[in-house]
């Protein structure tokens, strides 16, 4: 096929590009399919048209924190989630408790958590998420023992299907009434 | 003043037969109950907020009591759990003798002991909320389906050109060596190009990838050998038995046998 040279052609190219891609696909990655022919404000107006192009059919174009990716439309989950009986069992209260902490006061070490949660962090639990490639390392806090800080990674925000940390839930909204102190 | 406390709390009365009324936890119940409970914490603040539990409203008997008993039980069930219960009973402990003894008149201005329990339960319970909201979330695998039409990549690994003038280096490189290890052997063995050709094709499929320099024995073929061997390897270059490649100019020449399709 010759190099694309009108809107519908680069559409095609994204659109094939996207759609066999494993992983989400950055503009960068995108920007790569055309070898240097393509601006980054053309690129991101045929994906806004793409999304346009896809809104009656069953698929959508989505943005997460590490680029675009088609997925199903949500009512359709229900249905494809039969094709794989064995679901996927919930996390424990202790490691919900433990990811939403991370995600919301990254970065922090195990201290921080076990403060937060008054018990200790139970080993597994950090392995649990750290598998899931749902946080990791990211530095050490320079006090006695340089303790690890955790933080969320971005395949964390894509499987939640979130751009960034700032479309969590804003803990402000969380309905919390005061504890009184009688005297 | 503690006694009219105690009778507006209305845990009293309730009748609850699994879950703990206060932080008295019966030593055979233990083990359930440290499973109930995400910690002390996690405890406190159901006790606050489904029974309206007073802080101060703590049984400081049964838990000194407790204290012992736990010190036993601890040898068998999970020690470090346990042991924030009793960090969590000492506390109390603590909150409550500072708010039932007398403040000296120098200190009089001092903060509520009970303040910095409530910051930590507030922020507790803003985490567990937290926790909830995202466990409601949609996720990838559960209830996002991503796309992925079936692709077969392939990469395609372009072996890199041999410059005639960068075989010609090697060679050189062949004889110079070849030079120095010369033992000015006379021998009439029958010299044929061909037979080279298959000596370094069957090399080639048993070892796969040779290094051109590995081709030639400088110390026992002589000068003439290793022309007719250096013959053969173009002769089969030009025959496109074989293919040469090479990462960058000067560096080691890699032959393989040209496998047909």
């Amino acid at each position: 096929m010759k190099e694309p040279d009108n809107i519908v052609e680069f559409k095609q190219v994204l659109e094939a590009a996207l759609l066999t891609s494993p992983s989400p696909l950055a503009l960068d990655d995108m920007l790569k399919l055309f070898a240097g022919r393509m601006e980054r404000t053309t690129l991101r107006m045929l994906l806004d048209e793409l999304k346009q192009d896809w809104s009656e059919k069953t698929l959508e174009l989505v943005q997460v924190a590490t680029g675009y990716r088609f997925q199903a439309k949500s009512q359709f989950s229900e249905f494809i989630m039969r094709l794989s009986p064995e679901r996927q069992t919930k996390y424990s209260r202790a490691v919900m408790e433990t990811l939403a902490i991370i995600a919301y006061r990254q970065p922090v070490t195990r201290g921080d958590i076990e403060q937060i949660r008054g018990v200790a962090v139970n080993p597994n639990v950090m392995r649990q998420l750290q598998e899931r490639d749902w946080i990791d390392v990211v530095g050490q806090r320079e006090v006695p023992g340089r303790p690890s800080l955790y933080a969320t990674t971005k395949h964390f925000l894509d499987d939640l299907n979130l751009r960034s940390l700032a479309e969590l839930p804003v803990m402000d909204d969380f309905e919390q009434t005061e504890i009184p102190l009688e005297n | 003043m503690l006694l009219q406390l105690n009778s507006e709390i209305k845990i009293k009365g309730e009748t609850l037969s699994e879950l703990p009324h206060d932080l008295y936890i019966p030593p055979d119940a233990l083990e359930v109950f440290l499973e109930t409970f995400e910690g002390p914490l996690d405890l406190l603040l159901y006790l606050i907020r489904k029974h309206n539990l007073d802080i101060l409203d703590i049984p400081m008997a049964q838990l000194t009591a407790q204290y012992m008993v736990y010190v036993e039980k601890m040898k068998v069930i999970k020690l470090e759990l346990a042991a924030d219960y009793l960090l969590m009973s000492a506390m109390l402990i603590e909150i409550k003798s500072r708010m039932l003894l007398p403040k000296p008149a120098e200190i009089a201005e001092e903060d509520d002991p009970r303040a910095e329990l409530v910051r930590r339960l507030m922020e507790y319970e803003a985490i567990k909320l937290a926790a909830a909201r995202l466990d409601a979330m949609p996720q990838v695998g559960v209830d996002i389906s991503v796309a992925a039409a079936y692709y077969q990549h392939i990469s395609e690994i372009k072996p890199p050109e041999v410059s005639l003038d960068e075989l010609v280096e090697a060679w050189r490189n062949v004889l110079k060596r070849a030079k120095l290890n010369s033992h000015h052997k006379i021998g009439k063995a029958e010299l044929s190009v061909r037979e080279h050709m298959s000596q370094i094709l069957r090399r080639l499929k048993a070892d796969g990838m040779v290094e051109f320099s590995a081709l030639f024995d400088m110390a026992d073929d002589g000068l003439a050998k290793l022309v007719v061997n250096f013959l053969a390897i173009l002769e089969l270059a030009k025959e496109g038995l074989i293919r040469m490649t090479q990462q960058q100019a000067f560096s080691p020449i890699y032959l393989q046998a040209n496998v047909s399709e």
